[in-house]
């Protein structure tokens, strides 16, 4: 098995462009050799039913993630700072969408 | 009991598109049985939509052939109820997905290149037939060809650019493949015809353009060029190999068990 992980392809994680105008979203991962392959083989996996207009492959190993053990430490704190929240201006009528 | 056999008709413009429209429907259904073998799962997904863009193509034209053709035949029924030799794909295309193993990725990738090379040119072409059925089928059909070309040119050069196994394997598809593109090149008088209709190109005349894109593509993968073959097989004429009879077994197995079935 260890063997086997070591000739395996490196990990991609591939963001999806859905129109123009929007942002790419993570939409999820995928074995590849390099990132020109990687880009082919989000094509192929991703955009078949016409999900993308566009696509961004990154090196799964190259994301920082926050460590999920201090969950608690660094976003249970925000729980009661509802004034954080812009909930309490009075807005005038002529604001539709906010 | 089977539904009967249909023949198509002998008119140039018909055998023409069939000669294309059946390339696609058999070279999608070899590709189609690799669905679930591919060495990973991502190039499972990108073989079997590479069959699917063939299939559709097939549809495409063999509706539009049925309607030329004139006699109420449908794409289904071209598809599933001629016999072998009323087939027009070049050998080329029924051949095995591999001479020594049922699923040789090398050889695979090394036809997909081939035929997808040949397919980008011909849609070019096409895209101004004087028949605007065609060229509509060609303008929509041309970009899936050159996706497929690059996909396909890509692993060329990975595989013979890649490891001394890799290498030998890629070297070996492409000996065992070579005779068989002659027929793609091989002028006749339905050529003739579609020339003078102003229908398409003769596949003669995509010879050059298709050599220049192999010539490049096997420099990269540092491959080398085998020697001119003088076989020449004939599908294009209904004459066909012995893995042809087997490929339409399982082609038109549920259709002739159930005449006009439909899901």
């Amino acid at each position: 098995m260890s063997e086997q992980a070591a000739v395996e392809w490196p990990l991609w994680e591939v963001f999806v462009r859905s129109k123009a105008g929007l942002d790419h979203k993570h939409c999820g991962s995928l074995h590849a050799a390099d990132a020109k392959m990687a880009v082919q083989m989000a094509r192929e996996v991703y955009t078949r039913r016409q999900e993308g207009c566009s696509i961004w492959v990154v090196p799964s190993n190259q994301i920082t993630a926050s460590d999920p053990g201090e969950k608690s430490n660094y976003f249970d704190p925000m729980e009661d700072k509802v004034y954080r929240h812009p909930s309490f201006y009075q807005l005038p009528d002529a604001i539709n969408h906010m | 009991m089977s539904e009967a056999s249909i023949k198509v008709g002998h008119q140039p413009a018909v055998q023409y598109l069939l000669r294309i429209g059946d390339s696609c429907l058999i070279l999608g259904q070899r590709l189609g049985e690799w669905c679930g073998h591919a060495p990973v799962l991502e190039e499972d997904l990108a073989l079997s939509n590479m069959a699917l863009d063939l299939i559709g193509q097939a549809r495409a034209l063999l509706t539009h052939a049925g309607e030329l053709d004139g006699q109420g035949h449908d794409e289904d029924q071209l598809a599933f109820l001629r016999d072998e030799r009323q087939y027009l794909n070049p050998v080329l295309m029924e051949l095995p997905n591999g001479f020594e193993a049922s699923h040789d990725f090398a050889f695979t990738q090394w036809r997909n290149f081939a035929v997808s090379t040949w397919l980008l040119l011909l849609y070019r072409r096409l895209q101004h037939s004087s028949d605007a059925g065609l060229a509509a089928i060609a303008a929509k059909a041309v970009k899936e060809a050159a996706y497929q070309q690059q996909h396909a040119a890509d692993w060329v050069v990975r595989l013979g650019d890649g490891t001394p196994e890799s290498a030998a394997r890629m070297q070996t598809a492409l000996q065992q493949l070579w005779p068989y593109f002659n027929e793609l090149f091989d002028a006749d008088a339905v050529d003739a015809a579609a020339v003078a209709q102003g229908l398409g190109p003769a596949w003669s005349e995509l010879l050059p353009e298709w050599q220049a894109h192999l010539a490049e593509v096997l420099s990269d993968a540092g491959l080398t060029l085998p020697k001119a073959s003088a076989f020449m097989s004939s599908g294009k004429r209904g004459i066909h190999s012995e893995h042809m009879g087997h490929l339409l077994a399982e082609l038109q197995y549920l259709q002739r068990a159930f005449p006009g079935g439909r899901w």
